[in-house]
């Protein structure tokens, strides 16, 4: 079964959310108009609708995640459904429990949504193949593959800043290797029609074949930066600097670390974005995390009005299926 | 029982013979009556239209008895090779406890006979329990009956350790079966490092986890004098050097597992786990080389690298699964596609799957010789089936070519001048 099959219904509806690699533009422009719709819903004193009454979500985290797991909490909350997190990383697979299995009590507990977080590339999709027909399965990230809810709010953070994606030059800064963050976002700049997409990094970090999912690979970040309108961050992993890729994050710092400096080639008005948790002195310096091209802080905000939107149109699609079946 | 197989097309590459014939059978051997009219056989077996070779060598069938018999059995895989054609195969020393003498001495024979389905070979360890740090009891081994020496794909870090493996191998006239793979570069990585791995975020395996690993034997071997075979090979590169090797003379010879010259690493996408193998599948140019290998006599065996697994093996994300296909079905099927497709000549494809790895095991196998046992293997070419996982008679149903459509299938299998399958 191709990934395109496994994430669309028949009526190309979303039926699970794995990946942005093979979705049409038209849904992840969808998905960006539906989050702009729950944008303010935050800000008002009650901060619920109630589209998902009735519906329970389940936060499986088979991997530790603080931020991710409380938006998608938040996210659900505001819409109104139940939410139960799971933390599978500390419970049942550590006694032995399969995944499978894990999974099938959960199912028998009636809910209607999977949020997914594994230590393994293609997690979701595994879980996806294997659910029950009526369970959709949103990615909150797998392995070293992807994270497409991460990448929608990048993207709605761009367009919120830059109106648009045509003409943009984005550059992904840091590790490209390990980052399943990276891999989505360069399947959805390249969906939305972006100009450029340059990976910025040391080549121990740098997949190969970068070409191949249409991004420009650079070693020097000031040639990187050259231009661009928008500059994400990618987090580095300490450990990453204690092996054979890395020789340390001092020199890490020095020649990919963001500083004022170094964001002369940019354009002036270009933003700086990071999924966090930033390391401070690593990928960044404060002055330019804290700074006025910085948006670190209000992609978190975004960060709940995306997931509501992809919570919100998997189950509407489920309704819509339903309502089909009914006929 | 005297059985004459008519009319089919007799291909016997070790006698260079390619025509429309009979084969005659008595008291398990082949022979060769003076006369069509002088042998009275009982049991006639009409060949028009099919191809009867000698029964195939397979030079590496897991059939995890004992150790990891909730996967497979001695007797439901040794069933499964006698529905695939095959008379011979070769068990890497891999088994749970690792093959010592005493078990190929006392354990598989009577098993093997108990099943009576087809002749079970082995391979012993290349050093102590194939931990990679002391050498095994080589000599005990092969006096065991061991037919070659292998590590069975767990590294041996410490060169110098390889190093005498090798040098004490040749003491006892052993060929060294080696799986080229160098574990540092090999890391933690999941498939071959390139277009498709980037995509899906599995850690990649570089081409010179392999290619490395071949260069440093080769050295290894031209210097200890050892006979080397190389198992399972997945880069053109490394192909290079085997054939650069071989035409200087060195004592080398080269396998391929069949699925490797059909998949490549596109298969991977969508997280196909039955497409988990070790070595990985790689590029389309790789399987192209391998083709060419094969063709030109590079690759001197296909083999069905049969690692049957039960279900619960596969039933996890990519990397958390096993490796390896239930290839034994697809052995035969698989080959004669690249027949159908002209990639390779018919004797040159039955060579390669009876008297090469019969050679390398240092069998009298392999051939249709007059005075030699009866294993013979008859394959009907247009023989369309789908491979159904209902009706795989491996206990492991786990193969990427679930469904689909091949054009040739072994008919009948005889063994020792038994036919053995169909099962009677």
């Amino acid at each position: 079964m191709s990934i395109d099959n496994l994430q669309l219904d028949d009526q190309s509806r979303l039926r699970h959310f794995l990946t942005i690699e093979g979705l049409p533009r038209s849904l992840l422009l969808q998905i960006l108009d539906t989050a702009e719709s729950f944008a303010g819903v935050g800000e008002r004193a009650v901060k619920k609708v109630p589209l998902l009454r009735g519906k329970t979500i389940v936060n499986l985290f088979f991997e530790p995640s603080t931020r991710t797991r409380t938006t998608f909490e938040l996210a659900a909350k505001r819409l109104s459904a139940d939410v139960l997190t799971v933390d599978v990383s500390t419970s049942a697979t550590t006694k032995g429990e399969s995944l499978l299995d894990t999974l099938r009590n959960l199912e028998a507990m009636y809910c209607d949504m999977f949020v997914v977080r594994h230590a393994l590339s293609g997690a979701a999709h595994f879980i996806a193949r294997n659910v029950a027909p009526h369970i959709s399965v949103v990615n909150g990230g797998d392995g070293q593959h992807a994270h497409p809810t991460q990448a929608m709010l990048d993207m709605f953070t761009i367009r919120r800043h830059k109106g648009g994606f045509e003409n943009l030059k984005v550059a992904i800064v840091g590790d490209l290797a390990h980052s399943r963050v990276a891999r989505s976002q360069i399947h959805a700049l390249r969906t939305l029609g972006v100009a450029e997409i340059r990976a910025v990094g040391p080549q121990t970090l740098l997949p190969p074949c970068l070409e191949s999912l249409g991004a420009i690979p650079h070693n020097q970040l000031s040639d990187g930066l050259r231009d661009v309108d928008v500059i994400i961050m990618l987090r580095l992993q300490r450990e990453r600097a204690q092996g054979a890729l890395l020789p340390s994050t001092h020199e890490y710092f020095q020649f990919y670390g963001l500083t004022e400096e170094k964001l002369v080639t940019a354009k002036p008005d270009a933003i700086v974005m990071h999924p966090g948790p930033i390391n401070r002195g690593v990928e960044t310096d404060s002055e330019v995390a804290d700074g006025a091209r910085s948006v670190i802080l209000q992609q978190v905000g975004f960060g709940i009005a995306v997931r509501m939107a992809v919570m919100s149109l998997l189950l509407g699609s489920q309704a819509a299926a339903e309502r089909e079946g009914n006929q | 029982m005297k059985l004459a197989i008519r009319g089919g097309l007799v291909v016997d590459p070790a006698n260079d013979v390619n025509e429309v014939g009979d084969v005659y059978v008595a008291g398990g051997r082949l022979v060769e009556p003076a006369g069509a009219g002088e042998f009275t056989a009982e049991l006639e077996l009409d060949a028009a239209g099919r191809i009867v070779c000698p029964g195939l060598v397979d030079l590496s069938a897991r059939l995890r008895e004992p150790g990891q018999e909730h996967k497979a059995t001695i007797a439901s895989e040794t069933r499964a090779a006698a529905a695939s054609g095959v008379t011979t195969l070769c068990c890497p020393p891999a088994t749970q406890p690792v093959t010592d003498p005493a078990a190929v001495v006392e354990l598989l024979p009577p098993r093997t006979a108990r099943a009576g389905m087809a002749r079970v070979e082995t391979l012993g360890a290349l050093t102590h329990e194939l931990g990679g740090k002391r050498l095994a009891e080589m000599g005990a081994l092969k006096s065991a009956g061991c037919l070659g020496v292998s590590n069975a794909g767990r590294p041996i870090r410490d060169l110098g350790v390889l190093l005498r493996a090798m040098e004490y191998a040749t003491t006892f006239d052993l060929t060294v079966f080696l799986h080229p793979s160098d574990p540092w570069l090999c890391g933690d990585g999941q498939a071959h490092a390139g277009a498709v791995a980037t995509r899906l975020g599995l850690p990649g395996i570089p081409e010179t986890a392999e290619t490395v690993a071949v260069a440093r034997d080769l050295l290894l071997a031209e210097q200890t004098g050892a006979r080397v075979h190389f198992c399972r090979l997945s880069t053109g590169r490394a192909l290079d050097m085997v054939r650069e090797a071989r035409n200087r003379g060195l004592p080398v010879s080269a396998d391929v597992a069949a699925h490797q010259l059909h998949l490549t690493e596109e298969d991977l996408l969508g997280f196909n786990s039955e497409c988990h193998l070790d070595p990985p599948l790689r590029s389309k140019q790789d399987r192209e080389a391998l083709r060419a290998g094969l063709a030109d006599g590079t690759l001197d065996a296909v083999c069905s690298d049969h690692q049957p697994h039960e279900r619960d093996a596969r039933l996890n994300p990519f990397a958390a699964t096993e490796p390896g296909i239930s290839g034994l079905e697809t052995l035969v099927p698989l080959t004669m596609k690249l027949v159908e497709e002209g990639i390779v000549e018919l004797p040159r494809a039955i060579a390669a799957l009876t008297s090469r790895p019969a050679g390398i095991l240092g069998l009298d196998r392999g051939s249709l010789s007059p005075g030699s046992p009866a294993d013979i293997c008859i394959i009907d070419p247009t023989g369309k089936h789908t491979l159904d996982a209902e009706k795989m008679f491996s206990r492991g149903r786990n193969s990427p070519f679930l469904n689909t459509e091949f054009a040739a299938c072994v008919t009948e299998t005889v063994l020792n001048g038994r036919i053995v399958f169909p099962f009677s």
